[in-house]
């Protein structure tokens, strides 16, 4: 025993040269270069921002003073007030409050409906592998690469020959359908990533086609229909030429009539009122990105389970 | 007896691809049957058209004497195993034990009765509350045969149920499947593509190559006095060692590459030897060596290879009369690599095909 020891130290001496973890060095040129070319691109995207803030909340006479960098001398929220509730397009004056609502009532069934139809296509084209299921599939994604400018002009003619057009139904129908092809692949990719043995098992378990559909796809699917929701919240939110072409100015949503505020060639350019209400339309998709990009993360940990 | 499951005439395609081919069997009450092969076989296929998974293109399937080719999977009394355990990730072991019964209706009461039932005999009473996800592998698969268990079927379908665990777990739960079936004594039938498995478990072996069943015979059969070359090269392990020659009837002997010996001994099928061209195959541990080799009706001198020594048994591969051969001898047995050994084989042991057709002979 006590040879085996001495022999260990008798080693441990004789170790020359590099031994155990190689140090790292902080200031190398790989840890500069990287950092550097991540700090200019932050501060490329951020600095834009930082003006927006900053200009929404000084009072005109400062900004007639050109410091655009500058942060405020004196803070004043009136602007982000105007915006909200005062600021005029056409007609109406209750600023931009109106638009916010208009896009809700468009948002939330459009989002809800293309989802729905979108999962329940993916699955059947995954799972249930029906008669004409491939052609069905290269039709759908073929309708992808459609330029939106073609269909315009035809939606138009139907929506009013149905009686939507100008309708907040219209234009959910819209979105609904433009959504359906990216939505489709996207549910079909990841229900065709479930190990198709599980399906069979709950088939032999007894259960249909609704009955897998709910009680096994679903709940095995958080991640993608997070997902899902980020693509449609953000790009139905973002949408300026539907809601600008398929709705009256009544109905317009809250980014056709942002332009207008901005845009609005009437009286004094009143750039802390037009920051103010630009901060504000994007506040939805950022905080959806914000909230949900949290829940994405636990959803594809939770969803990370080898079955 | 009526079988328990029958199958006539059943023929699978995809497009152009025939996958199973005018395809017969008959399994018995309480019977153990392997479908065995190697992958591409068709032997997955079959099970999933028993399963009523896949349509078949052609043919009848029977179970329990009820002609079920057209019946849903859930309509056909089976349970069915899964290679990768298809267990609902979302549900507690109960949860999926239960699934399949709260989708027949039953009461809560009769659910509740049968799980504990299927739990007790697979000793996973106290797994029933946790999620897949906090399971072994081998606890896994059990509670994936437990939900096979409750449904009370006449059937059980495993789908190489053994192949995502370890060694030493896939020995455990294959004793385990073998008592259950004892214990329950349904009929099971299991795919596999790993001959030990087939060998322990099996009441009867059907091998399968190309969509065809080659041979469908009981494990002792098979091993002894498989019908064809491949179903000799496919069982065992080391493979069969293989002599191209050609029968002497009129001496009674095998020539193969300027070496003659006897064929004194073999049971040919016909009755009495054939002449012509054919394949003489002898198993590695029907060969003997030293001593034994004397006494053997063949014998020859041979020089060694290779060894691989398992402890319980030595493999050895060596060259004689310009044949690699494997051998299995004695595990403690001193031998290396290079030494003259002399070894010899009974021709009683021995498997004779034919060499176009490569049937027994």
């Amino acid at each position: 025993m006590d040879n085996v020891n001495q022999n260990a130290s008798a080693v441990s001496t004789e170790m020359v040269g590099p031994r155990g973890q190689k140090p790292t060095k902080v200031f190398s040129r790989r840890n500069i270069m990287i950092y550097g070319t991540l700090i200019v691109i932050s501060l490329y995207y951020l600095l834009p921002l930082y003006v927006m803030v900053v200009t929404s909340l000084k009072g005109m006479p400062e900004i007639r003073l050109g410091n655009i960098f500058s942060p405020p001398v004196e803070i004043t929220f009136q602007p982000w007030v105007k915006a909200w509730a005062e600021a005029c397009t056409g007609l109406n004056c209750d600023g931009l409050s109106r638009g916010f609502f208009n896009s809700v009532r468009i948002l939330v069934p459009s989002v809800i409906l293309s989802i729905i139809i979108a999962s329940i296509n993916g699955y059947a084209l995954a799972n249930w592998r029906f008669k004409g299921a491939e052609t069905f599939f290269t039709i759908l994604i073929v309708g992808a690469f459609i330029p939106y400018q073609v269909m315009i002009y035809p939606i138009v003619i139907l929506l009013r020959e149905v009686g939507l057009y100008g309708s907040l139904t219209g234009l959910v129908i819209v979105h609904t359908i433009f959504g359906m092809p990216i939505l489709t692949l996207l549910f079909r990719n990841y229900f065709a990533s479930i190990p198709q043995e599980l399906f069979k098992a709950a088939r032999v378990d007894g259960a249909g086609f609704w009955g897998i559909y709910f009680r096994i796809m679903i709940p095995m699917s958080l991640p993608i229909f997070v997902v899902a929701m980020i693509l449609q919240v953000t790009g139905i939110w973002n949408d300026f030429l539907f809601g600008v072409i398929y709705t009256k100015p009544d109905l317009y949503p809250m980014t056709v009539q942002l332009n207008n505020i901005v845009n609005s060639t009437q009286g004094v350019k009143e750039y802390n009122v037009n920051m103010a209400a630009t901060i504000l339309t994007g506040l939805v998709p950022l905080l959806v990105y914000f909230i949900s990009g949290k829940l994405f993360v636990r959803g594809i940990a939770a969803g990370a389970v080898k079955g | 007896m009526e079988p328990s499951i029958s199958i006539k005439n059943l023929a699978l395609s995809f497009g152009n691809l025939n996958v199973l081919k005018d395809l017969n069997l008959e399994v018995g009450q309480g019977e153990f049957l392997v479908l065995l092969g190697s992958s591409g076989c068709g032997k997955s296929t079959l099970l999933n058209c028993i399963a009523g998974l896949l349509d078949v293109t052609d043919g009848q399937i029977f179970i329990g004497g009820n002609n079920v080719t057209w019946e849903e999977p859930s309509k056909r009394g089976i349970g069915m195993v899964f290679q990768s355990y298809a267990l609902y990730p979302q549900m507690t072991v109960a949860g999926n034990l239960s699934f399949g019964l709260k989708n027949a209706g039953l009461p809560k009461a009769e659910i509740e009765e049968r799980v504990n039932r299927a739990a007790k005999i697979l000793q996973i009473e106290p797994l029933l509350n946790r999620k897949p996800a906090a399971l072994s592998g081998g606890q896994r698969q059990r509670a994936a045969i437990g939900r096979a268990l409750v449904r009370d079927a006449q059937v059980f379908l495993f789908d190489e149920p053994l192949s995502n665990l370890d060694a030493k777990l896939r020995a455990d739960l294959r004793v385990e499947i073998k008592q259950l079936h004892q214990q329950l004594s349904n009929t099971m039938i299991y795919v596999t593509h790993d001959q030990i498995e087939a060998m322990t478990l099996a009441d009867r072996i059907a091998i399968m190559r190309g969509g065809l069943i080659l041979q469908l015979a009981s494990p002792n059969e098979i091993y002894n006095r498989p019908a064809n070359k491949y179903v000799a090269e496919f069982i065992g392990s080391p493979t069969m060692n293989f002599f191209d020659g050609e029968i002497d009837a009129g001496a009674g002997t095998f020539n193969s590459q300027g070496q003659s010996f006897t064929l004194a001994g073999y049971a040919f099928e016909a009755g009495s030897a054939p002449t012509g061209p054919a394949w003489f195959g002898i198993r590695p541990e029907h060969m003997v060596s030293g001593a034994e080799a004397d006494s053997a009706p063949v014998r020859m001198q041979a020089k060694v290879e290779l060894v691989e020594p398992l402890g319980s048994d030595t493999l050895a591969r060596v060259a004689a009369n310009g044949h690699t051969l494997w051998v299995r001898l004695d595990g403690q047995i001193s031998i290396a690599a290079g030494d003259e050994l002399a070894i010899g084989f009974d021709p009683a042991r021995a498997n004779i095909f034919d060499k176009t057709t490569e049937d027994r002979l």
